[in-house]
């Protein structure tokens, strides 16, 4: 897809979230006008932005039609393929990340993202590898959950439990 | 006046204290670090490093990100020097001296230049911040809704008229920021509002840090690694004390361009859309254009170094005059830092400075301190630096990916958000790559809510006339400002167009 293809495309994106917007707003019975001796409505805001979005995406699709903005005379690829590859595989790799964080917990998913990453993406040595995919978890696990007693998600209870050992490990040492 | 110079020597007494201490360093050193990374700069470590302050009370805070705001205006200079990579878009014009110079071998000469006139700007800055802070807090005190309004409103539109994107699309970015700080319960009815697909987590609204975050954090890396795909060449630096003594000598050859830089960084900075960036191309600019050998910049000119880094420094600083004294931000970083101060339950604007004395002098006072401390780390640790420079993309973006989605639920306690910021984080690169700036949705999602309460508080008190802002003198005068520099670039264009066509 080409510059001038993606413009387009965005515009039309962007004026149909807008009318969404204007739609959520009315669908729901919030009030864009004046309510007697109470005020603005509640959707009188959002309303007359999303309208303004609206016609700010058409004032781009007009101006995408006159051949004005940059992109609308670019013919080259919207995203060249090796930056599909490297992007794509990173977006996916977050993707799993946030997937697997909810099974197996923040901590181990991390650590297979990081592996992921730096062993296979980034072609790094096994030693190189190793060291930031057990020192991350732990600077973290030591920042948030030692030091600001903030709970990361720890997954299903048999990865939760694996855990708690470690929390009683942590308990003995500091306590 | 003596009462700014107690109130200043309480802060920097404050800024003593051993935590604000240790956060002056901590947020220094991380700031340098954060800064001389390609693809990182200020905004971006602050909105990664937000949810961690936490741990700390507000001020020691503020202090910690601040001084990491102006670690990172130091370190941008860095990688703009020795990789000729600008650390952050702050340092792009560093770039056009610092490199040819690295590339001729006068790397050190490039990377002291950049500290010291770093150093002045932050310096000449935070005094003028400290002379102007307080009487505009005393004047915004004055101001109701409807001049906040206003006051939000010319903040917009300098976004438009001074942003220097393209307008429709910066409209755009603006109005989708501010309805994304809609979503969630009316602040006034308690209706429910913009509940997407009826999903409850909506409810809770958008957080701005799931936006700020995606943006710089996630967007940012992936943008900077469709650009650099990791192909990236540093220059051998000789950097030892003696080269530091010799480098020192040399600081009249650009002290002018330096004090020059720094004024004009620090009044460019406290307007809401201009910020570091064109601070520091104009201050290059302007250097070229007085210099008596403007035709030697380009090729290595110690002044083109010096000049921009002085103007972005002493930017930092503006920036965080209007969001103190007026509640309003006047950079992406400074925007962060507000809603930070909003979640540590303090309301930014005129009234800090009468109702929390101690957090905003504390703040002044650490920047004088920040400077000294940002100075003296930046040029110990330029060989270190240097070293952690060659370390591969691939090993720094997994780390940071790791440390948004951290960030994210660690400050909203559910994995909801950090899908969100994903998807943001993806659209906002895609729409950047059309020429959308983002800078301005983050500005609007900060000052949605203000915005709104503004608004209605003041129809509300008027019974629906809308004529209330133009009926009060300062919310008048800011409208016709707002409407003026909107129209600004339209009416130029159309000149210019007529002009073409008459010719």
């Amino acid at each position: 897809m080409s510059v001038r293809m993606a413009e387009l495309m965005m515009g039309v994106c962007t004026l149909l979230i807008s009318l969404g917007l204007m739609w959520s707003v009315t669908s729901n019975d919030l009030t864009v006008g004046w309510i007697e001796g109470r005020g603005p409505g509640a959707g009188m805001w959002p309303f007359w932005l999303s309208v303004g979005m609206a016609l700010a995406s058409i004032w781009t699709l007009v101006r995408w039609m006159r051949g004005i903005t940059a992109e609308s005379r670019n013919n080259d690829p919207y995203i060249d393929p090796e930056t599909v590859f490297i992007v794509g595989i990173t977006v996916a790799a977050i993707f799993f990340l946030l997937v697997l964080t909810s099974v197996i917990g923040l901590y181990f998913s991390m650590m297979l993202f990081l592996l992921f990453y730096i062993k296979f993406i980034g072609k790094h040595k096994w030693p190189v590898t190793m060291t930031v995919v057990i020192a991350m978890p732990v600077a973290i696990y030591m920042l948030f959950e030692v030091a600001l007693n903030k709970y990361l998600p720890r997954g299903w209870p048999f990865f939760e439990n694996i855990f708690l050992h470690i929390d009683d490990f942590r308990y003995a040492i500091f306590s | 006046m003596d009462s700014i110079l107690s109130l200043l020597a309480a802060g920097l007494l404050q800024s003593f204290e051993p935590l604000n201490l240790a956060m002056i360093f901590l947020g220094c050193f991380a700031g340098l670090f954060i800064g001389a990374m390609p693809g990182l700069g200020s905004v971006n470590g602050v909105a990664i490093l937000l949810p961690v302050t936490f741990l700390v009370p507000p001020t020691a805070a503020i202090i910690f990100l601040a001084a990491l705001y102006y670690g990172a205006m130091y370190g941008g200079a860095v990688s703009s020097i020795t990789l000729g990579i600008p650390g952050a878009s702050t340092a792009v014009a560093t770039v056009f001296d610092g490199r040819p110079m690295a590339q001729s071998g006068r790397a050190d000469q490039a990377l002291m230049a950049a500290a010291i006139a770093s150093f002045i700007g932050g310096t000449i800055s935070v005094i003028l911040f400290t002379g102007f802070a307080p009487p505009l807090a005393a004047f915004a005190l004055k101001f109701g809704p409807q001049e906040e309004f206003a006051l939000m409103l010319l903040a917009f539109a300098t976004f438009i008229g001074l942003g220097g994107d393209d307008i429709p699309k910066t409209i755009f970015s603006i109005l989708i920021g501010l309805v994304m700080a809609a979503v969630g319960f009316d602040i006034i009815s308690g209706q429910p509002r913009l509940i997407f697909f009826d999903m409850v987590e909506f409810q809770r609204g958008i957080p701005f840090l799931v936006l700020a975050i995606g943006i710089y954090g996630i967007g940012e890396m992936i943008w900077t690694l469709e650009h650099t795909k990791g192909a990236i060449q540093m220059h051998k630096v000789d950097f030892g004390w003696k080269k530091i003594k010799e480098n020192l000598g040399r600081i009249k050859s650009y002290l002018p361009v330096s004090v020059m830089g720094s004024m004009l960084g620090f009044f460019v900075g406290t307007l809401p859309a201009a910020g570091a960036t064109p601070a520091s191309l104009m201050s290059y600019g302007l250097a070229k254009s007085f210099s008596k050998d403007g035709d030697s910049f380009g090729k290595g000119n110690v002044a083109g170094v010096a000049a921009p880094e002085a103007a972005n420094n002493a930017a930092s600083t503006g920036s965080m005059l209007p969001m103190l004294t007026l509640g309003i931000p006047g950079s992406p970083t400074t925007a962060i830092l507000l809603g930070g101060m909003i979640i540590w339950g303090l309301r930014p604007g005129p009234l800090l400075f009468a109702e929390s004395p101690d957090f905003v002098w504390g703040l002044i006072g650490s920047m004088y301190v920040a400077n000294f401390v940002t100075v003296l780390l930046n040029i110990a640790l330029i060989p270190v630096f240097i070293r952690v420079l060659a370390m591969p993309f691939s090993i720094l973006a997994p780390i940071i990916f790791i440390l948004c989605v951290v960030g994210v639920f660690a400050t909203t306690d559910r994995m909801f958000d950090t899908w969100l910021m994903l998807l943001l984080g993806c659209i906002g690169y895609l729409m950047r790559k059309l020429n959308y700036p983002v800078a301005p949705a983050v500005l609007a999602i900060v000052l949605g809510p203000l915005t709104e309460r503004a608004m209605r508080q003041s129809l509300i008190g008027s019974q629906g006339d809308p004529m209330t802002f133009l009926e009060r003198p300062i919310s008048l005068t800011c409208i016709l400002i707002a409407v003026a520099l909107v129209s600004y670039p339209l009416v130029s264009n159309m000149m210019r167009k007529r002009k073409a066509a008459s010719a």
